[in-house]
């Protein structure tokens, strides 16, 4: 009798210990509870997923079509809410399309350099020896190179470049910090004693890397990818801004914000370029936050 | 110390042939040749005539060769002619590398007058509203698109405002050493503390964790058993270990504010060499290009090595062996 309660016992604890949150119960338990989180998980998400269909539904064509007679209309005129630019093109069309594409790019490098960033950096973390020293290497000779003028220069030199071709050279230069960031989690997962104890009993190499190692860093994934999607939405914008970024006819939020070069159009006309400029600051800003505050949950798991 | 040094600097040589070689090849990535600003050539001379020339000058040479005659050049201070100016690039670059090199110093100089005091409230006050709203601000400086704050700061100290001017780096109407001077100051001032907030959050959250870290040492357990006094052991304890590794971000500070000169200069469009290097892109002006984009990586370089080399002079532990 004695020893069948003690079973029960065990069997309720094994039952309680299986119920345990998994990593992103415990995470988004505590992110609930984070105002600043949860207000700029909203914003964000709105923006995100907001502009890319709004921006999608539009056509592209009618949208860059300039016409002269509308030029530097004031919002609420003629039934532009955000006035018109100095071709005469519907602003708030103008931002949603070019907001898209901005968007569209700055997730697409985000998730290149994470693929290719968790998957190099997995490896050589796990691995380590040769392999991940001449990686690291061939890292530490991208960093000395000054990114943004290359990037700069390479989209200079290509011909015929579109936004694909734009995403691959900024991916080229994107993909080290996250290299870095992943190998240095692995290796600090990879000497811990469930690995040890799992390639004792045999288990394959791959199935560690992909079925143990990577699930437990999958928080400060889903971290860098949040950080990099506003990081490299930013650098996009960037480009464009300086001319350098999506080719002219293809609306971009930096291109909207380079209107402000001309000393007439940033004082007399301020809603040509001050939408886009506030949108990429409410985009880059909440986005941050909730990247930030997954990190801070993700460390207060790791601490209990 | 020394040996450290110059370790260091050794490390430093593969880095700048590997920088050159990455230049060299995207140079010759580039159209056009060393004849486009020269006028050697015209349009009625036939291909022989352009080969022989092209011969002459060394261009059907293999690349090897090509690749050091350019280093030997660039040694020599030949950065090649302008295209569009028809003057040598380096003088065009020294022209515009002093307008840079002040902007980039007088925003260090911010940097750290802004930081610091920040860092120190941050670490010091831990916890607390103080530190919250500190921490706040560096993490909001951090995500918001550096070009979009200056344009924002351009349009409303400078147009609202009209605190500050919007163009250029000196007004046409000073005349006088002094008031030339002024009128530098005064053009850079706006930039300046723009660039300098950018670059602060580095700074405070590293000075912040310092401190915080600190706190807890044992050293610092001792002073306070001791009965040293708190205002005291801040001080001459934890201040002083904390700010010791906050010198050593100098390099970096100014390899950023470097970096970040093709915004800051784009913006306010300040004559110096980020504003340089858009305005060659724009021309095509492609040997202004390459130098700038050799420069700037040297100077990227020689920024991680005064930060290492500070680093080692305040911090033995981490020398090189």
């Amino acid at each position: 009798m004695e020893n069948k309660n003690m079973v029960d016992a065990v069997e309720t604890n094994a039952n309680t210990m299986s119920e345990t949150p998994s990593g992103f119960k415990v995470i988004w338990r505590e992110l609930r509870h984070d105002k600043v989180a949860m207000i700029s998980l909203v914003i964000a998400a709105t923006l995100l997923i907001g502009i890319t269909v709004w921006g999608s539904l539009l056509n592209q064509d009618k949208v860059t079509e300039a016409s002269l007679l509308d030029r530097f209309l004031a919002p609420g005129q003629d039934g532009h809410i955000l006035g018109a630019d100095p071709s005469g093109r519907d602003v708030w069309n103008y931002l949603m399309l070019g907001g898209r594409n901005s968007i569209l790019i700055g997730v697409s490098v985000t998730l290149i350099t994470e693929f290719i960033g968790l998957i190099v950096g997995t490896i050589c973390g796990y691995f380590g020896g040769i392999l991940d020293n001449v990686v690291m290497r061939i890292v530490d000779f991208f960093m000395i190179i000054p990114t943004t003028l290359v990037i700069i220069l390479l989209v200079k030199i290509t011909t015929h470049y579109n936004a694909v071709t734009l995403v691959l050279i900024i991916s080229a230069f994107g993909w080290m910090g996250t290299t870095r960031l992943m190998r240095s989690l692995i290796f600090s997962q990879a000497s811990r004693d469930y690995i040890a104890a799992s390639k004792t009993s045999g288990t394959s190499n791959f199935t560690i890397m992909w079925r143990e190692l990577i699930p437990n860093i999958s928080s400060m994934i889903i971290t860098d990818l949040t950080l990099g999607i506003a990081g490299n939405i930013g650098l996009e914008v960037g480009l464009s801004y300086l001319g350098f970024g999506l080719p002219p006819d293809t609306p971009s939020l930096g291109t909207m914000i380079a209107y402000a070069n001309d000393p007439d159009i940033i004082t007399a006309y301020p809603w040509v370029w001050l939408p886009a400029s506030l949108l990429i600051m409410v985009l880059a800003l909440s986005i941050s936050f909730f990247g930030n505050a997954i990190r801070r949950a993700a460390d207060a798991r790791q601490r209990t | 110390m020394w040996k450290t040094i110059i370790r260091r600097v050794l490390i430093m040589v593969p880095q700048i042939i590997i920088l050159s070689l990455i230049v060299f090849f995207l140079a010759k990535l580039m159209p056009g040749d060393p004849f486009t600003g020269s006028g050697k050539l015209s349009p009625q001379m036939d291909l022989n005539q352009i080969q022989a020339i092209k011969k002459e000058l060394g261009l059907l040479d293999p690349l090897p060769v090509q690749y050091f005659r350019w280093i030997g050049n660039i040694l020599h201070g030949d950065l090649g002619m302008s295209y569009a100016y028809k003057v040598p690039v380096i003088n065009l670059i020294a022209e515009r590398a002093g307008n840079t090199i002040w902007l980039s110093l007088f925003s260090v100089l911010l940097t750290y007058l802004i930081a610091v005091p920040l860092g120190v409230l941050a670490g010091r006050y831990q916890g607390t509203h103080i530190d919250g709203g500190i921490s706040f601000y560096a993490f909001a400086i951090i995500a918001i698109p550096g070009f979009v704050f200056y344009l924002l700061g351009l349009w409303l100290f400078g147009y609202q405002l009209g605190w500050f001017p919007t163009t250029g780096s000196i007004s046409i109407a000073a005349d006088g050493l002094l008031a030339k001077f002024f009128s530098r100051i005064y053009h850079m001032i706006l930039p300046a503390i723009l660039s300098s907030v950018i670059s602060t959050t580095g700074i405070i959250q590293y000075l912040r964790s310092g401190i915080i870290d600190n706190t807890q040492e044992d050293f610092t357990r001792t002073a306070r058993a001791k009965g040293v006094p708190e205002r005291i052991v801040f001080d001459r304890h934890i201040l002083r270990n904390s700010l010791l590794p906050i010198a050593a971000f100098m390099g970096n500070t100014i390899t950023g504010l470097i970096g970040g000169s093709v915004f800051i200069e784009n913006v306010f469009s300040y004559p110096g060499m980020g504003k340089l290097f858009i305005d060659s892109m724009n021309s095509n002006d492609y040997p202004i290009i390459t130098s700038l984009t050799l420069l700037f990586g040297l100077m990227t370089l020689m920024g991680n090595l005064l930060s290492d080399i500070i680093m080692s002079i305040v911090d033995p532990r981490i020398r090189i062996e």
